[in-house]
């Protein structure tokens, strides 16, 4: 099982209605988030293009957070998550300055947190919340092994992108290009 | 124009708008830290080689704050953590990836030893010493005979924890200016330097003075050349170590870099030892305190803009 | 024919609560329990419908609690059509509106000058006592009719009731004057019908979508966001003209960067091509329009090549984009927009683009316009309203004929010291309209509440618009209340409830309750014949043949149509409601009154030399000003910003993130400073902002002074004689780097 996420820059608008679904569900305290939308725009008006993401932790293969974990707080689940146990953690940062995506913040609680892609939700058979708020339907989930899910379907008939793969992380967030 | 930004208003407080998660707690703990490996390395040297006597400063006298230097790392140390009540998971597991985990771990060696280096230090420090507790006395005559034994352990403790203080910066592959192997030496030797320096403080022995302070230009001009070639292998790397070199090449932090640490920390003391080795009258206080104030900047500097480095946007 | 027609008629033009008969509507079970499937994964968590009060498309969804009782989460009901389970990002962040701290807490009266924000707390009995006694003043006194309703949003059918049951039928709503009147009279004009709200168009099986300074994605309407995203997987071409490049331009296979307010000549050159390049749909135009002929004499001159001069856009491409369309004849859309008073033109330009539309035949066609379907849903039972002894149209003094609904902003005129209407306001109820941010030529709706006799505000929040009013009475936020039932119209008629998941925070009551509350005051206890507004609902609920038990478990219940209409037949005989009866190119009506049967360009104001025109919209994270103080809605967007062309911050020497004051060409000053974001989005000529910022009351903690409000620059409006809708656009403004001094007058 290796679960993976595909946003399709070609729908998403920027809405950022997967970050404060993401906030509600997840309870993220205002101030903070687990996910972001990032725009790009290039070229001079009128002849111009542009590429929204919505980005969140990659759930790394090759996870240099988890690597570089001291406590072994942020480790690898079924499915290739990579997730944060708070009882764990330290807070020691470490994780935090290894991820070349900022994807993860301090929690006021002092423990280290992050996008679990809601592994509370889809343990029961469910989606993530944000995938399910979205009001574009630009975001696909799914077990690559699976050949039949979302995500896998998608990446077949679709180009698609990885963010920085230079770093070495191995991510498994897609973006559709 | 190419523009990329976030639109959803992230500000993760120490994440946006940039890296900002370690403050002075850790540059601090990385300085003590080097420090002390400085201190401990050279009395251990001097055991190992029994140049005890020649140089008693550096085999005794320092050795004695380094429990301090340690007690106080640490101490910065868990002041960083956030989750401070879960402190004891670090020694829960051994994780040989994590240089946190095994910095720890080192820690964990060096720091008792330094306790009992100092403690059958005390002795040779002060001649008159007598301890209240007969326990402790008994405990001081025991460890006294291991003494060469814990001498061969930190011979090569000490390096590590110098090496481990620059390594736990140039693990993170994610902040482009840390991600160079130099560091790792880097750190070691600016320790040793502060090593040094501290004994060139601490000794009242004209030719043990004169002894540290040659050490410390060799260990100076090591650096220098470290620093060079470091921003050498940036400029020849990727854009986003090019970029992250240009901090100190025209960014926010090439005057505290080129002025506080290079010039003020490892040249003009160079200069000043250079004077002193050719029997100019230099007050040690000037060349070891700038070597020492150039050390702890040097960290906090490379802390700082290397949270500043980034991959993305 | 005919009562599909009268039906219209209701559902166009319902805002007074007309009563239909729900004889002859067949009931049927919602389609299928897709709720109940979800519910699995939530477990046994609490969950009361409701439909969203932060905009005005009026999703509905599920409220969710913690174990603790405190509302969670706000998801979207899977049946409803306006949302199909899934929220926009204001939807999902309507929890803020119910944590916010700055919320209206008590009912305030006034004690300092109105304006001045100094307000004492007061109990509810005071306060109502104290709007009763008023109004009841104002009616002995000047009549009735002279108190005036300016609402918008769910709780205005209650306050309507109250001042109805008084004798006044002077209601206005500004998402008529300010936002899609012209649209409506224009669609009226021509189709003889409305685009209505949730807008008519078949998106979802569009194959070509031409988006008209509707920014959609921004403008962040759920459904069509949605069905635009269908559209896209499915291969529809998007042609999006706007001077601005919007998220939408930037997934168009054309976008038009058209020079601002020209677009009446693009109109004119696109029905050019498609008349004389013989593209348009031969056969519909033939059985059912009027006029053509005309028409085609009239746009004779209007060619590529003639409108290249004037939009700056190349002849080529308005041909290419013509075949574009045409091709895709009759599943194309040429959207009508929604705010669409821009420059005083306004229904002339909607004339154009419901001409278009008609020529391609895609009104009433799969993927063109839809023909949609509500509720009748029975107001109360009671007695015939007195009939008012002047009519919102005496305010107007014979302007503006063409309206079919009162203009708010006529009752800021007919409210001045000076005003010589026929009919003079002398007292306001303003219930969820944020009128100082709301209507153009701020100076003006202030001189009208400073010359009122009484001011009353129901709000949730402490907004511009509060520190005008004598009496504010607080209302709990639409998660904390029943409320009136929700019965757009769509492709199947629904209805959705709004039940409240929490006991009202803080001392706040429903409009239900304060309207009736007061009509009790003033002996109009024959108009509120329920006492509590469950029964009122069950009642309206068991006339639609469901109960209020039963959709407190739903939330949401689509009906079988009445009609099998949604699309037109192929050849089946339509009779348009319009003078000819036929879908009029060339309108009679507008003849009739003077104004050009067929749309014309005319020329704009261009900005005077160091001047840029202000060009505004929506950020999909707000609703105007109601969301600015919204804790997870500022996590999002906490100002907002100036857009500005490279060129231009150069020449103006000002850089990305820098704060600037603006000055319109009337001298006044932004009170804030706004943020630079020099972006190639946005032409040389103009600057943007997201409206609904630069908040001015120091009671909202999160918004006081983050960014700048669009609002008070806007003090050139340019009325649409037709309709009397305020063309927003023509205002023009310069930039300063420091604070500039206000000129001592
Ligand atoms: N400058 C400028 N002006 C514009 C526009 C623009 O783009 N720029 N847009 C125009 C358009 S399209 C429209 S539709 C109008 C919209 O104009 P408004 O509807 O006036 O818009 P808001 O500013 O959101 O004001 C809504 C008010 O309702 C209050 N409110 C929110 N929820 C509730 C509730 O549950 N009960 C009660 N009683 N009150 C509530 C809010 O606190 C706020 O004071 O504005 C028009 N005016
Ligand atoms: N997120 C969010 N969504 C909303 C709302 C909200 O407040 N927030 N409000 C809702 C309401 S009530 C309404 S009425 C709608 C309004 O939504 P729309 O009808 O889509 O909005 P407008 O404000 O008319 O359009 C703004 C666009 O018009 C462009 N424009 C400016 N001048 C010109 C011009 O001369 N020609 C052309 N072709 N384009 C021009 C601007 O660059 C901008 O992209 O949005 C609705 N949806
Ligand atoms: S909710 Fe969907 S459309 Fe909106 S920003 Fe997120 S991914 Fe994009
Ligand atoms: S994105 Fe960052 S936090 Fe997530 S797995 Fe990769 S390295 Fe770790
Ligand atoms: S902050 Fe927590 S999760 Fe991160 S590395 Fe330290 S202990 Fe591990
Ligand atoms: S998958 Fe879940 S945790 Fe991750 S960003 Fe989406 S909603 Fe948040
Ligand atoms: S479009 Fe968004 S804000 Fe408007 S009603 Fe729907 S969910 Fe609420
Ligand atoms: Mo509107």
């Amino acid at each position: 099982m290796r679960y993976a996420m595909a946003i399709d820059t070609k729908k998403c608008v920027g809405c950022s209605d997967c970050v404060v679904a993401c906030q509600t569900e997840n309870h993220v305290p205002i101030g903070y988030c687990r996910d972001w939308v990032v725009e790009v725009m290039d070229g001079t008006y009128p002849q111009l293009e542009m590429e929204i993401r919505s980005e969140r932790c990659n759930q790394c293969g090759n996870a240099p957070c988890v690597r570089c974990c001291p406590t072994g707080a942020s480790h690898f689940e079924e499915g290739g998550l990579v997730l944060v146990t708070a009882d764990k953690c330290i807070g020691c940062g470490a994780c935090i300055q290894s991820c070349p995506y900022d994807a993860r913040y301090s929690h006021p609680d002092g423990h280290v947190d992050k996008c679990t892609f809601c592994n509370h939700r889809v343990e029961v058979g469910g989606k993530p919340a944000c995938v399910e708020a979205c009001p574009t339907k630009c975001m696909y989930f799914g077990d690559l092994d699976d050949p039949g899910s979302d995500v896998s379907k998608v990446l077949k008939t679709r180009k698609s992108k990885t963010l920085i793969p230079e770093a070495g992380t191995e991510p498994y967030l897609y973006f559709l290009i | 124009m190419r523009e990329e930004i976030i639109i959803s208003g992230r500000m993760n407080p120490n994440i946006d708008p940039y890296l900002h998660i370690w403050h002075w707690q850790i540059p601090l703990y990385l300085f003590l830290g080097g420090l002390a490996a400085g201190i401990l390395f050279f009395s251990a040297y001097n055991h190992v080689t029994g140049k005890e006597e020649k140089y008693r400063a550096a085999s005794y006298i320092s050795t004695l704050i380094v429990p301090l230097l340690l007690v106080f790392g640490l101490f910065s140390l868990f002041l960083d953590l956030k989750h401070k009540m879960y402190f004891w998971r670090l020694y829960t597991t051994i994780k040989l990836e994590s240089p946190m985990s095994w910095g720890a771990w080192v820690l964990m060696l060096v720091t008792p030893l330094s306790f009992i280096l100092a403690a059958i230090n005390l002795k040779k420090v002060f001649p008159g010493w007598k301890w209240k507790y007969p326990l402790m006395q008994t405990l001081d005559d025991f460890f006294e005979n291991y003494r060469r034994t814990i001498a061969w352990i930190l011979v090569v403790a000490a390096p590590i924890l110098g090496i481990y203080t620059g390594i736990l910066f140039s693990a993170f592959n994610a902040r482009p200016l840390w991600n160079t192997s130099i560091l790792g030496p880097l750190f070691l030797v600016s320790g040793l330097s502060t090593g040094a320096a501290v004994n060139i403080l601490f000794s009242k022995d004209h030719a043990e003075r004169l002894a540290f302070t040659r050490i410390d230009l060799v260990l100076i001009g090591i650096e220098l050349f470290l620093i060079t070639h470091m921003f050498m292998g940036f400029m020849a790397s990727t854009q986003v170590q090019i970029d992250s070199a240009k901090l100190f090449l025209g960014g926010p932090y090439t005057a505290q870099f080129w002025v506080l640490v290079v010039m003020l920390g490892l040249v003009i003391p160079a200069f000043l030892e250079i004077l002193e080795l050719k029997k100019f009258k230099i007050p040690a206080i000037v060349p070891a305190g700038l070597v020492l104030m150039g050390g702890l900047i040097l960290r906090f500097i490379l802390t700082n803009a290397g949270q500043m480095s980034r991959w993305l946007y | 024919m005919a009562s599909r027609r009268d039906f219209l008629r209701v559902s166009a033009f319902g805002i007074g609560g007309m009563f239909v008969a729900a004889a002859g509507l067949k009931l049927q079970a919602s389609i299928s329990d897709l709720n109940e499937r979800s519910d699995k994964l939530y477990l046994n968590l609490i969950k009361t419908p409701t439909y969203c009060e932060v905009c005005f498309w009026k999703c509905a969804g599920w409220v969710y609690k913690t174990d603790e009782g405190e509302i969670w989460k706000i998801v979207g009901n899977e049946i409803d059509q306006h949302c199909n389970g899934r929220f926009c990002p204001r939807g999902t962040g309507g929890v803020g509106m119910y944590h916010d701290e700055a919320r209206l807490k008590t009912p305030l009266i006034r004690t300092g000058e109105r304006g001045e924000q100094k307000f004492r707390k007061a109990s509810w009995e005071e306060a109502l006592d104290m709007v009763a006694k008023n109004l009841q003043n104002i009616a002995d006194k000047h009549g009735p009719e002279t108190i005036a309703l300016l609402s918008h949003g769910s709780g205005g059918k209650y306050f309507t009731n109250l001042i109805k049951a008084l004798g006044s039928d002077s209601s206005a709503a500004p998402s008529f004057s300010q936002c899609k009147g012209p649209r409506e009279i224009a669609f009226l004009n021509t189709f003889g019908e409305e685009v209505l709200s949730p807008e008519r168009t078949d998106i979802r099986d569009t194959r070509c979508m031409v988006l008209i300074g509707a920014h959609i994605g921004e403008n962040m309407h759920n459904g069509q966001v949605q069905e635009m995203s269908d559209a896209i997987d499915k291969g529809a071409s998007i042609i999006t003209v706007d001077p601005r490049f919007s998220v939408v331009a930037g997934k168009s296979k054309f976008w038009l960067p058209v020079k601002p307010a020209t677009d009446i000549a693009l109109l004119l050159a696109w029905i050019h091509v498609i008349i004389y390049e013989n593209q348009y749909d031969a056969g519909y135009v033939e059985k059912y329009t009027y006029g053509f002929d005309y028409l085609k004499q009239h746009v004779k001159n209007f060619t590529p090549e003639w409108a290249y001069g004037i939009t700056t856009i190349k002849p080529g491409t308005i041909r290419e984009t013509a075949r574009e369309m045409a091709n895709a004849s009759p599943a194309v859309i040429i959207h009508p927009g929604r705010h669409v008073t821009w420059y005083g033109d306004d229904t002339q330009r909607l004339r154009a683009v419901a001409i278009l539309n008609a020529l391609l035949g895609s009104w009433g066609r799969r993927g063109g316009f839809y023909q949609p379907e509500s509720m009748p849903v029975p107001s109360a039972p009671h007695p015939p309203y007195p009939k008012p002894r002047k009519t919102w149209r005496d305010a107007l003094n014979g302007k503006f004929n063409m309206t079919e609904l009162p203009l708010a902003s006529e009752f800021v005129e007919a409210s001045l010291p000076d005003s010589d209407r026929d009919l003079q306001y002398k007292a306001w109820i303003v219930n969820g309209t944020n009128l100082i941010f709301t209507l153009p030529d701020q100076q003006k709706t202030i001189d009208a509440l400073k010359n009122l006799e009484f001011v009353a505000v129901v709000d949730t929040m402490p907004m511009e618009i509060t520190a005008w009013a004598d009496v504010i009475l607080p209302e709990c936020t639409y998660l904390e209340r029943y409320d009136s039932i929700r019965n757009s119209p769509h492709r199947l008629p629904s209805i959705a409830v709004r039940i409240p998941a929490v006991d009202p925070k803080y001392d706040t009551r429903s409009a239900w309750w304060m309207a009736r509350e007061i009509g009790l005051r003033m002996g109009l206890d024959d108009y509120f014949p329920f006492e509590t507004q469950e029964e009122e609902l069950d009642w309206q609920l068991k006339e639609l043949g469901t109960s209020l038990e039963e959709m407190t478990r739903k939330g949401v219940k689509n009906f079988e149509r009445s009609w099998d209409d949604l699309y037109i037949a192929k050849g089946q005989e339509m009779e348009f409601f319009t003078n000819t009866g036929k879908i009029e190119l060339y309108s009679t009506s507008m003849a009739a009154a003077g104004f050009d049967p067929l749309p014309v360009y005319t020329k704009h104001e261009l900005p005077p030399a160091g001047f840029y025109r202000l060009n505004y919209g929506r950020a999909p994270m707000h609703t105007f000003s109601r969301t600015s103080n919204n804790p997870n809605l500022t996590d999002l967007m906490a100002e907002n910003t100036l857009w500005v062309n490279p060129k231009i911050s150069k020449i103006e020497g000002i850089e990305n993130d820098q704060y600037v004051w603006l000055e319109n060409s009337k001298g006044i000053i932004s009170t804030f400073p706004i943020k630079v974001r020099v972006t190639e989005r946005i032409r040389w000529d103009s600057v943007y902002m997201v409206h609904g910022f630069g908040h001015q009351n120091k009671m909202l903690e999160r918004c006081f002074g983050k960014g700048a409000s669009d609002t008070e620059l806007m003090s050139i409006v340019h009325k649409d004689p037709v309709m009397g809708g305020t063309g927003m656009r023509g205002n023009f403004v310069r930039i300063h780097i420091e604070k500039p001094q206000e000129e001592l007058s």
